[in-house]
């Protein structure tokens, strides 16, 4: 018993150890989205790129897409746009784009000088579809299926990294699933 | 001048800008207001972690300002408001969250932390009482010697 009681600050020792030890690396400001397994909320915005098209979530049907949310003044977005384009044009990724909280004209600019990865645009000037989908902070991409329902959020930029390892995984779970 | 032009400046913005963060919301009652109060507090930001929305100026805290004051004009109780950002956030926006078997652990320590201190406060109690009971008594012949030698002591510190 004595001897048992000697151990016991180790045994302490390591069991919170091996728990505080499973939290390194983890970035706590990446939250899991709690839209994951629920289809896009319902919506009715103006098209950024035809400014007298409505666009509702009937957009997501049909195939799985991506959904990215940006805008021009966050500068985080203009570090992964080359990216975008990249997947855009090398690997035929159906990109959405969510124009979150911008001015259409500062956008329009945008996509003219930096080209234009995104098949259709979403303009949210007042950021509410961007609110109903738990967006925080942009850039943050979704991964939606082919039924409208979403299935991963990332936040933080997309770049040749992230594609490989997260969101290429989730893409193609998706597509066989759907 | 435009040193001066630049600092007037600077003084219109920064009114503009503390203005805005403390953008009044017009309420009937003063338990109305109490009420929002109190939600705002107990929600977090997902933005700024460590605040509520309340003390953060981040774009989202402000939205979610605003729809937690839409939802109560809409007469929605706080349940509904709560779980209307939760739907959208998640649960990490509740400080509060819910006992369930991912938060079990969470709520638990407290007691669990409580109880383990007891066990030890209880275990060294026990004991030292023990060791209290178990010290032998001195014998007749211990007592007499140790009085013996008391006394020995006393003489030479007279001496």
């Amino acid at each position: 018993m004595k001897r048992f009681l000697l151990f016991l600050p180790l045994l302490v020792a390591i069991v919170v150890g091996a728990f505080l030890f499973a939290g390194i690396g983890k970035d706590p400001t990446k939250l899991d989205s709690a839209l994951v397994g629920k289809p896009v909320p319902v919506f009715g915005l103006k098209s950024l790129k035809q400014p007298e098209a409505t666009l509702d979530e009937s957009l997501f049907q049909g195939e799985v897409t991506l959904l990215n949310v940006w805008g021009t003044w966050c500068p985080a977005c203009r570090d992964e746009h080359a990216d975008l384009m990249w997947l855009a044009q090398e690997k035929k990724v159906p990109i959405i784009g969510l124009n979150y909280k911008d001015s259409r004209d500062e956008a329009l600019v945008w996509l003219d000088r930096l080209g234009d990865p995104y098949r259709t645009v979403i303009y949210d000037p007042k950021g509410t579809l961007g609110f109903d989908l738990g967006v925080y902070g942009a850039p943050e991409t979704f991964v939606i299926d082919a039924s409208g329902v979403v299935r991963y959020r990332h936040v933080g930029v997309v770049n040749v990294e992230v594609w490989e390892q997260i969101l290429l995984p989730v893409i193609e779970e998706a597509r066989e699933n759907g | 001048m435009l040193r001066i032009m630049w600092f007037l400046l600077a003084i219109l913005t920064s009114s503009v800008t503390s203005a805005d963060v403390s953008a009044v919301y017009g309420f009937d009652t003063r338990s109305e207001e109490q009420r929002y109060q109190n939600l705002i507090a107990e929600l977090r930001c997902p933005k700024c972690q460590n605040q509520n929305i309340a003390d953060s100026n981040s774009p989202i805290s402000k939205d979610m300002r605003n729809a937690v004051y839409q939802m109560m004009q809409e007469g929605a109780s706080n349940d509904e408001i709560v779980e209307s950002l939760v739907g959208r956030f998640g649960e990490f926006v509740k400080y509060k969250p819910d006992l369930d078997s991912r938060t079990f652990v969470l709520w638990a320590t407290p007691a669990i932390a409580v109880l383990g201190g007891l066990l030890v406060v209880v275990g060294v109690v026990v004991r030292s009482r023990r060791s209290g009971t178990a010290a032998p008594a001195l014998s007749a012949d211990e007592q007499a010697r140790i009085k013996k030698m008391l006394a020995e002591k006393d003489r030479n510190g007279k001496a």
